[in-house]
């Protein structure tokens, strides 16, 4: 990590913050300082630590059921993370299969996987999404592989472009005139060609699926309750803005700071992996 | 040329025939329509009496086939909440969903082509840190949240701009900042970067070496040159604005196609959820086929190839 900061200051920033989401979502029971989904009327609405009336025993202040803001952040973090690291995985190992296949065999298997990428694009993922989960029920697993399925063309396309050249290249053409297998060929030589460019696009893959998760369970289709999600305090906040502004903005900063790393960890990674991709947004 | 317009619009019409497939399939998710449909408590004669009227007994592709036939026709099914046709029902709403998209499209280009534009000319400057600084703050910051902050500034605080439906000028401005929010940011790097690359063009070197102001050289032979990726771009996220505006739409209580067909998911109104995904990913579809077609016309070096 320390390399990494000092050939880019913005990726060893991003990592740092990553890294310091993934440890609150992994030691979640040990640095929360009470459960995240007891309540306690007595304490409701009570505002931070540096605010007249708050205390450290609550030190972002608790929800209108009394729940600690600072506990359930962090047990949020798990949820968001499982799921978008998940999702984006899933994604790419749809996405990258499909780029191999449809960049190295060419042809109709080509058009064909290229046109459900377009199909794919053409929806409002995140309208796909609602009307996908709404059906199926909200729960882990099926976020997982409905934010999967607006992911995995992003990596089909790239890993597509990527792959028809490689076809072209010597080293390819020298494998198959040794006689080796398609399958072989795509995994031993086009394969590690493409990782490095899918590497980046996972991370900002991950970004982007922990906003959409927020958004999804915002709108009341997350994780359901009393699982403590980004999304859904942020929703409970908006009815107490006016008396308790502190339960929306916490768990808004929280997914803006999250997001925030992964993108700087993106792009640096962009910019040390692939300087040829550095020019596109 | 004429040979890739042809190819466009048969892609075009492909995937439109794709889009009516799974708009289709939606209400097949979970198994039985007929249950989603009907409320928890109907009757075994009831599930049964609606199966028949609404003739999910017959093949899957007949039934597909009558669908689309259907949709062809602009008939997407009566609404089971509001007992009307779905599609003027939602076809009353686009105006108020368009106002805000292109509101905060153009909100969007506004802001991004002048703080690109300055990023690059001033490139690795205060002002190039500070373009840069808002752009992956743009980049990350989630919309529903930023809509909510505005709210709690704007409105409540400060009680400058109402918090919900349409109206006024006033009332735009919030759901299409936040809308544009991620846009600008996507827009203000690809601006700066294209125009980075155009800086250092040899026509620009040309326009330079005549002796004319830098202005006149950014303004007038780079800047319109940097444009056109932008336009291409702009078409692409225009689902992903869409996408924006059905959460948007619901903290602002926008009466658009959005707020009407998330209320559309949440009740189980499927005839409205299915004409809503069809529309909307339709216009997706069109809008991406124009931006290519435009292109076209505007980029001279494509037209010969």
């Amino acid at each position: 990590m320390i390399r990494l900061a000092r050939r880019s200051p913005l990726a060893g920033a991003g990592a740092l913050i990553v890294g310091l989401v993934i440890v609150a979502a992994l030691a979640a029971p040990l640095l929360a300082t009470t459960d995240p989904i007891d309540q306690d009327l007595t304490v409701a609405l009570k505002p931070p630590f540096w605010a007249e009336d708050g205390s450290l025993r609550h030190p972002l202040g608790t929800d209108h059921l009394g729940r600690d803001v600072y506990s359930r952040l962090i047990y949020g973090a798990q949820i968001s993370l499982t799921i978008s690291v998940l999702a984006a995985f899933l994604g790419a190992v749809v996405g990258v299969v499909a780029g191999l296949v449809a960049g190295y065999l060419g042809g109709w298997v080509d058009a064909v996987i290229m046109r459900l990428t377009d199909l794919n694009l053409a929806f409002p993922l995140i309208l796909l999404a609602l009307a996908v989960v709404a059906l199926l029920g909200a729960n882990l697993k099926n976020l997982v592989i409905v934010m999967a399925i607006t992911t995995w063309m992003i990596y089909a396309r790239v890993v597509r472009g990527l792959s028809l050249g490689l076809r072209e290249r010597e080293f390819v053409q020298a494998a198959r005139a040794l006689g080796a297998h398609d399958a072989r060929i795509i995994a031993r030589h086009v394969l590690p060609n493409v990782l490095a460019p899918v590497m980046v696009i996972w991370t900002l893959e991950v970004a982007r699926i922990i906003l959409m998760e927020s958004a999804l369970s915002f709108l009341g289709l997350g994780v359901p309750p009393p699982t403590p999600t980004w999304g859904r305090m942020l929703a409970e906040g908006r009815d107490y803005l006016t008396v308790a502004g502190w339960i929306a903005v916490f768990p808004g900063l929280a997914i803006l700071f999250t997001v925030l790393g992964i993108n700087f960890l993106g792009d640096g990674l962009r910019d040390l992996l692939d300087p040829r991709l550095r020019r596109q947004t | 040329m004429r040979a890739y317009i042809a190819g466009r619009l048969a892609t075009a019409v492909l995937v439109i025939l794709g889009v009516s497939i799974v708009s289709f399939f939606l209400t097949f998710l979970t198994g039985d329509p007929a249950e989603i449909m009907l409320p928890p408590g109907a009757t075994a004669a009831q599930i049964e009496k609606f199966r028949a009227e609404w003739g999910f007994d017959d093949p899957i592709i007949v039934q597909y086939w009558r669908f689309l036939k259907r949709a062809v026709h602009g008939d997407f099914g009566i609404s089971l909440r509001h007992g009307q046709q779905s599609l003027p029902l939602i076809a009353a709403r686009l105006p108020a969903t368009l106002q805000l998209t292109v509101t905060a499209m153009l909100l969007a280009i506004a802001l991004a082509v002048p703080l690109g534009v300055l990023a690059a000319t001033h490139r690795g400057g205060p002002i190039d840190l500070l373009a840069m600084g808002v752009a992956l703050v743009g980049q990350s910051v989630p919309n529903f949240w930023l809509a909510i902050m505005m709210i709690l500034l704007f409105a409540v605080s400060w009680g400058l701009l109402p918090t919900s439906g349409r109206g006024g000028v006033a009332h735009v401005v919030m759901p299409a900042a936040a809308i544009a929010i991620n846009l600008m940011a996507l827009l203000t790097r690809l601006v700066r970067s294209t125009m980075i690359e155009m800086l250092s063009e040899d026509y620009v070197r040309t326009a330079r070496a005549k002796g004319l102001r830098e202005l006149f050289v950014t303004s007038r032979h780079a800047l319109p040159n940097a444009l056109i990726p932008l336009v291409t771009v702009v078409g692409l996220q225009f689902g992903y604005i869409l996408g924006g505006a059905v959460v948007i739409e619901t903290i602002f209580t926008w009466p658009g196609v959005g707020l009407f067909t998330i209320q559309a998911i949440l009740n189980r109104d499927y005839p409205v959820v299915q004409a809503s995904v069809f529309i909307l990913a339709t216009a997706v579809v069109l809008i991406n086929l124009t931006v290519d077609l435009l292109y076209v016309w505007l980029d001279p070096r494509i037209r010969v190839t």
